[in-house]
């Protein structure tokens, strides 16, 4: 592979998304892959990505304010007695 | 795919008939389930976390109302942030907020690098083009569980322009597939792609900047 198909770290970190997700072109994917076997930088990004993506994974939704889901259940038992 | 829409189906014939039914827990369970992402959604349209919340309250009031006509044609989720999507876009307009759509369906036409660029080194580098110049270290493991950390990844993520929290909540947070985002917002795969991306990275260099931080 020449210089110019080579990805730059710069580069790949605008990339990693898309490989997450699978959208990369083979040869995208494959010059992807080549980049991080050989740049211990980018493989430690990605690792990152990965543990910030695990990490946000383990975080718990924000609660229904109190007072929201008491207004919320008083509508559903308006509701209720209607049908 | 079909095997997993099935699943959806189903249970979302199960949740409808249990509301039907008059069931107050599944009403509970439901809403705890999806209220912090509904608020997130509405607050791409309307101006206050205030305004969202009614809008979110509103919302759960045209689901009850509207639900003897649901069908199951689209998913269970996909038709109540429909029902939020519109109600918050109409509350946007009432409060004379002119939302920048722009960062919701074309989020691709402002750059916004992932990593601050001073991380790498000059294209013109003569050895090593664009390559890191400060390379990043690993996380260590054992501070990634810590309460501390989370209530910093939170505060990462509140931080994010709207569009971008509630991709990242959506599908980082509540588990989402891509499609199920795609169909709730509204969006195509590349602009949400580009949202979470931009999210995602944020919140690394929030994470990275934390915990490097405190090892000085």
């Amino acid at each position: 592979m020449n210089q110019v198909e080579q990805l730059s770290c710069r580069e790949l970190v605008e990339l990693v998304t898309d490989y997450f997700e699978g959208a990369l072109a083979p040869a995208e994917r494959a010059r992807f892959e080549q980049h991080l076997a050989a740049c211990s930088g980018c493989t430690r990004y990605v690792e990152q990505l990965r543990a910030t993506v695990s990490a946000v994974g383990r975080l718990e939704p924000d609660a229904v304010p109190p007072d929201a889901e008491a207004a919320l259940l008083e509508a559903f038992r308006d509701w209720k007695s209607g049908i | 795919m079909e095997a997993a829409a099935a699943t959806t189906a189903r249970d979302d014939a199960r949740i409808v008939a249990a509301l039907r039914a008059g069931d107050e827990d599944a009403f509970r369970m439901l809403v705890a389930e999806l209220h912090s992402s509904l608020v997130r959604v509405a607050l791409i349209y309307v101006p206050s976390r205030a305004v969202a919340e009614e809008v979110v309250q509103e919302t759960w009031l045209g689901v009850l109302r509207g639900l003897d006509r649901f069908e199951g044609r689209s998913s269970l989720k996909t038709w109540i942030f429909r029902i939020l999507t519109n109600t918050a876009k109409t509350r946007g307009q009432r409060e004379g907020r002119t939302i920048p759509f722009s960062s919701l369906q074309s989020p691709g036409t402002v750059p916004e690098p992932a990593v601050d660029p001073d991380r790498f080194r000059p294209d013109d580098d003569p050895r090593w083009p664009g390559h890191w110049a400060s390379a990043p270290a690993e996380l260590p493991e054992e501070r990634l569980v810590e309460a501390e950390t989370r209530a910093r990844l939170d505060a990462a993520i509140a931080e994010l322009p709207a569009s971008q929290r509630a991709v990242i909540t959506l599908r980082d947070v509540q588990g989402w597939t891509s499609e199920e985002v795609c169909n709730a917002l509204s969006i195509s795969e590349t602009n949400q792609r580009v949202l979470l991306h931009r999210a995602r990275s944020k919140v690394r260099a929030a994470l990275e900047h934390y915990l490097k931080g405190d090892e000085e």
